[in-house]
């Protein structure tokens, strides 16, 4: 019995990883970037959440909402600034300049409100719903619950709407999308601000569970997450799902059953397995390449 | 409604289009043959703003439109098939036809023309729920010119249509090319197949290693010595 409460944790911490991953894979479908400045936001969005209640009293879902808001224009901001210019560069130089953006954000998050931990606040009633000799927090459902929503919005959204298509054309083909008048730079734009709103819900999810709040806070989750993404396929956003809840579920159990120290290397382990036996991940497929 | 005046594009260091001159009046086919290499596609794509040009002026209905954004382009109603296709094949073909007119807000005029193209197009109709990647060449060939179509255009640019097709098929595009041509949209097409092309063309230009260097009416080249041996096999 006490496996199955392992196995609906993992399944929790594994629904957070699972949004953080949508953010990576977003953009990297759509601009063909790992943007490492992606955890820093989770950071950024857990210190305005953090802000709102303490600082200036707001209820919990408005300080949530407002740190989307924030964060959505954040990943706007970072991608006009540092990325767009370097739409023609080479990947190296991209990835170089996201390193860049990851510390600079660290940097002045420890600059304004220092490098020691802030308590994040309560967020969600510490109760628990029993199931015979089960016990599951609320706060392990309300996070499934919500990832299960976020990827059902998101599915329609790419799937029906007609930024969503276009979206994917400018993932697939951006001149051929640009021949159809989609302006490719407010796609990017747009993929942006949906993964960085994203990691604020994120933040608070993750922050209400570990409830510090450090300006290096964003790296593990963000690496974690980065590995979900690469695991469930890069570019796929059921990939970012099941990769997500795979990595949650191997984490907590290899904590669980082998080792505390362990489990992160147990994960990356086979985060390297799957990739030497299916090189795109668990459900990516190849990419349509151009002659 | 085209004219372009002393385009020159380079890629680098590389002169791809050197100082041409051409255009195109409202309702004619005019055709740009050139041999592979020979700038027909970098022009179109200058004209539709996806590559910068490096001198010269491109007027679309007197608008200079060098320097204006791609979708502004398109919402002015000139259009481009591009070589090879270039159709989404992750997409459904409905989907493809759908982003074909991205840029239109008219619900009505959108569903007129979607039954427009898949009346000229009925192998897509069937096939409206298939992904544009398992259509074949020539269905491919058809979702690109019916998604281009649904942006409702004044002028349709055609890159290769013929590329990969059996002759067959490449009768069957040419005809399509003429009904649309017949409807009011004014074509300018670029082929290597010079003798398909000249057919249909009202007047045509060949272009050689980024230059003009011929134009006349599309019989005037068909009967040319010059073409005969360059582009016609003798
Ligand atoms: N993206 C590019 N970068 C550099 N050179 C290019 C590029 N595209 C085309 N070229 C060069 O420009 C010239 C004209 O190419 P293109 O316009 O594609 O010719 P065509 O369509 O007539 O076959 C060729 O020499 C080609 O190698
Ligand atoms: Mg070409």
């Amino acid at each position: 019995m006490l496996f199955l409460t392992y196995l609906i944790n993992g399944i929790s911490l594994g629904s957070v990883y699972a949004i953080i991953a949508l953010g990576y894979t977003m953009v990297y479908g759509i601009a063909k970037m790992l943007n490492f400045a992606h955890g820093d936001v989770i950071m950024i969005g857990a210190y305005i959440i953090f802000f709102m209640i303490y600082k200036f009293n707001l209820p919990i879902l408005l300080s949530i909402i407002i740190s989307i808001l924030i964060c959505l224009l954040l990943g706007i901001i970072i991608e006009r600034l540092a990325y767009k210019p370097l739409r023609k560069a080479s990947s190296l130089s991209v990835l170089i300049t996201a390193i860049g953006v990851s510390y600079l954000l660290q940097n002045l998050a420890q600059l304004f409100w220092t490098s020691s931990n802030k308590i994040f606040p309560n967020i969600i009633s510490n109760g628990s719903f029993s199931f015979g000799s089960i016990s599951i927090s609320y706060l392990t459902i309300i996070t499934i619950l919500v990832c299960l929503l976020i990827m059902l919005v998101l599915t329609l959204f790419v799937n029906k709407t007609k930024i969503g298509m276009a979206m994917r054309a400018v993932s697939e083909d951006k001149d051929a999308a640009r021949l159809m008048g989609i302006n490719v730079d407010r796609t990017i734009s747009i993929t942006f601000a949906i993964g960085s709103g994203l990691a604020a819900i994120a933040s608070a999810l993750f922050c209400a569970a570990y409830p510090a709040v450090y300006p290096t806070l964003g790296s593990m989750p963000g690496i974690k997450a980065f590995t979900a993404a690469v695991f469930g396929g890069i570019g796929s956003i059921p990939g970012a799902l099941v990769g997500g809840i795979m990595l949650g579920i191997i984490e907590t159990l290899s904590k669980a059953y082998i080792s505390t120290q362990l489990s992160d290397a147990i994960v990356f382990a086979i985060l390297i397995i799957v990739l030497l036996i299916k090189p795109t991940g668990l459900l990516g497929r190849k990419v349509n390449e151009k002659v | 409604m085209l004219k372009v005046e002393n385009l020159s594009v380079a890629y680098g260091a590389i002169e791809a289009v050197k100082n041409i001159s051409f255009e195109i009046n409202d309702h004619e086919i005019v055709a740009l043959i050139g041999a592979n290499g020979a700038g027909k596609t970098t022009t179109l794509h200058a004209v539709s703003g996806i590559v910068p040009i490096k001198s010269g002026s491109i007027f679309f209905d007197d608008l200079e439109i060098s320097k204006i954004a791609s979708e502004k382009i398109v919402s002015r109603g000139l259009v481009q098939v591009p070589e090879g296709r270039r159709i989404f094949h992750n997409s459904t073909v409905e989907e493809n036809l759908i982003l074909g007119a991205y840029l239109r807000k008219d619900k009505d005029g959108i569903a007129k023309d979607m039954e427009y193209v898949y009346s000229l197009f009925p192998r897509l109709l069937e096939r409206k729920k298939q992904l544009g990647g398992t259509l074949s060449g020539g269905e491919q060939q058809m979702l690109a010119m019916a998604r281009a179509l649904m942006s409702k255009p004044k002028i349709m640019l055609l890159d290769e249509p013929s590329m990969g097709l059996s002759p067959l098929l490449v009768k069957e595009i040419f005809d399509i090319i003429k009904d649309i041509n017949s409807k009011g949209v004014t074509i300018l097409l670029v082929e290597q197949n010079a003798k398909m092309a000249l057919g249909i063309a009202n007047r045509a230009y060949v272009i050689e290693t980024g230059k003009i260097v011929m134009s006349g009416t599309g019989e005037q080249l068909l009967n040319s010595e010059d073409i005969k041996k360059a582009y016609l096999g003798g």
